[in-house]
């Protein structure tokens, strides 16, 4: 009887190797730097709400934010969502002009796996600010027909 | 012709940070997903909303295919003075549709 252990060992491998080819952390990197164009992006000041355990990953409520005064002198620019587990990195950019007044934004996306997500802040003054959140997925999007 | 629903205020104070949530009828059908033959269905997802208030942008939005179907997108705008709030969906196979409310500032 082969050990437990090397069963264990066997599916770990199992499900590395047999990962779609989409999806992966270097195509968020990819698209990332593709919207800060290859600028530093620190941690901090946006805000990710988003469920941790997602029952239904066809629609997934998100509400994304960033601490800012929202003056023509200093706002925050764009507000762009990127995942690591559906076929395509980008998920939205939401622009916002000084007159939008919040930096805030609700909206509904897809997640076709339990996946990190990132929002990512583009402040007038040219920063890049972000926010990960890790979600589980028990029913993935994409899989009916 | 799509549906849309738009849930704003009629009025509001010279100031006032006020809320816009919107949603439109639309499949976002993504691409990757098959028919009961196993053909690939195409691509038909809105790509891009924006929000005019009297002209001048005030929010935008680019969508890709993982954006939920029937978009909601929900946001911000300062109420300056009454006028026309201007709200343009557009995406593949030419969709484009366009609404339009009046904000009065008192």
């Amino acid at each position: 009887m082969p050990s437990t252990r090397r069963l264990w060992l066997a599916a770990g491998l199992g499900s590395v190797l047999l990962r779609p080819a989409w999806g992966t952390p270097e195509a968020l990197e990819a698209a990332l730097r593709e919207f800060t164009g290859g600028a530093p992006v620190r941690e901090g000041r946006v805000r990710f709400e988003i469920a941790p355990l997602v029952e239904n990953g066809n629609t997934v409520p998100i509400t994304i934010a960033a601490e800012s005064p929202m003056t023509a002198a200093d706002h925050v620019q764009a507000l762009a969502v990127f995942n690591s587990g559906n076929p395509q990195p980008q998920v939205a950019v939401f622009r916002f002009g000084p007159r939008a007044g919040r930096a805030l934004v609700h909206t509904r996306i897809r997640l076709s796996d339990s996946q990190r997500l990132l929002a990512v802040a583009r402040t007038s003054d040219g920063n890049y600010w972000s926010r990960s959140a890790d979600v589980i997925v028990t029913i993935a999007a994409c899989v009916e027909s | 012709m799509a549906r849309t629903l738009i849930t704003m205020p009629e009025r509001a104070r010279r100031g006032e940070v006020i809320e816009i949530r919107t949603l439109i009828s639309h499949a976002m059908e993504t691409g990757y997903r098959r028919d009961a033959d196993g053909r690939l269905l195409p691509r038909d997802i809105l790509r891009r909303f924006t929000c005019r208030y009297d002209g001048e942008l005030v929010f935008g939005a680019e969508l890709h295919a993982a954006v939920a179907a029937n978009p909601y997108i929900a946001f911000h705008t300062v109420a300056t003075a009454t006028g026309v709030l201007a709200f343009s969906w557009e995406g593949d196979n030419d969709f484009v549709h366009t609404e339009s409310r009046t904000l009065v500032v008192t």
